[in-house]
């Protein structure tokens, strides 16, 4: 019953997959892709300091830190996007958002 | 130990189950409420571990400022979330065929990982988690603010500079709102500001 590095590796792999369904499911909605998104950091997060614990190098959880940062940036940037473009257009469908035609 | 792996497939479990739910949930509420439900076992199963530092700062940075930015956004945008969950089958097949492709591939690189040979491997499998010589905020403290510390002012800049690029996004200038302007409050000179009048006593002006 030991718990090893690959039953943490096994989650992060899961919630990562999880993450990747939920942005091919929910394509309409940009709230809940930039919360999928999250759950892969999250997952990422995991395999990090699974690594960085089991190794006895503490430099992952240094390295998680970062990408934490990085993520509560990106939530921030992404929201106040979605806030500015929702106050011009009144939606926020993503099949909706054409305007630079790319 | 037992107690512990208890412990690991309980949280582990419910991870996953609050991902999934984060997925599928119709209302973005509860998606947004599940993300929480996530982070915090995620926390958990870091303190398990042994990573209590990331578990604190996953609780107060994830749950205390991203998630309620969700919350303050989903609530805030009135959103007609029927239309948005339309055709949400439609992707199913698809979806679901590229993520059973990619959680095998995972899941077959974890087990091939496993069951190798290499001397790294069977040192991880064996070994378990080492134990630490200090505690680990203090491990962190020790190379973070010594061997990384440039990466972490960098990851300062990171978020000061996602702080004006909101403020900047969101900031907009209302026509016909009466603003005060300290500037020009400021300029004006004292010929216009004051006039100095001689009354004369007993009277009044």
């Amino acid at each position: 019953m030991l718990i090893g590095l690959g039953h943490y590796l096994t989650v992060a792999g899961v919630l990562f997959t999880l993450g990747i369904l939920g942005i091919f499911l929910n394509r309409k909605n940009v709230i809940v892709i930039l919360m999928c998104v999250e759950l892969m950091l999250l997952a990422v997060n995991i395999n990090l300091v699974a690594f960085s614990v089991f190794q006895g190098n503490v430099v992952g959880q240094i390295f998680a830190m970062l990408v934490l940062t990085v993520a509560a940036a990106e939530a921030a940037i992404g929201l106040a996007i979605l806030v500015v473009y929702f106050r011009n257009r009144g939606t926020i469908a993503v099949e909706d958002i054409n305007a630079m035609k790319g | 130990m037992l107690l512990q792996a208890i412990a690991f497939y309980v949280f582990a479990a419910v991870v996953i189950a609050s991902a999934a739910m984060v997925v599928v949930s119709r209302n973005p509420v509860y998606s947004v409420l599940f993300l929480i439900l996530a982070f915090f076992n995620a926390a958990a199963l870091f303190v398990l571990i042994g990573a209590e530092f990331i578990a604190m700062i996953l609780v107060i940075v994830y749950v205390g400022a991203v998630a309620v930015l969700f919350l303050f956004v989903v609530m805030m945008l009135d959103i007609n979330m029927t239309r948005l969950k339309e055709g949400f089958l439609d992707y199913l097949p698809i979806g679901a065929l590229i993520g059973a492709a990619l959680l095998a591939e995972i899941l077959f690189g974890i087990g091939v990982w496993g069951s190798g040979s290499s001397e790294t491997v069977r040192a991880f499998n064996q070994a378990g988690i080492p134990p630490a010589t200090v505690e680990n905020t203090r491990a962190i403290g020790q190379v973070l603010y010594t061997q990384y510390f440039y990466l972490f002012q960098v990851s300062g800049l990171v978020l000061l500079l996602a702080m004006i690029g909101a403020i900047v996004l969101t900031l907009r200038s209302r026509p016909g709102v009466r603003r005060q302007r300290v500037a020009d409050q400021l300029y004006r000179p004292k010929e216009e500001a004051i006039t100095v009048v001689k009354v004369p006593s007993r009277e009044g002006v």
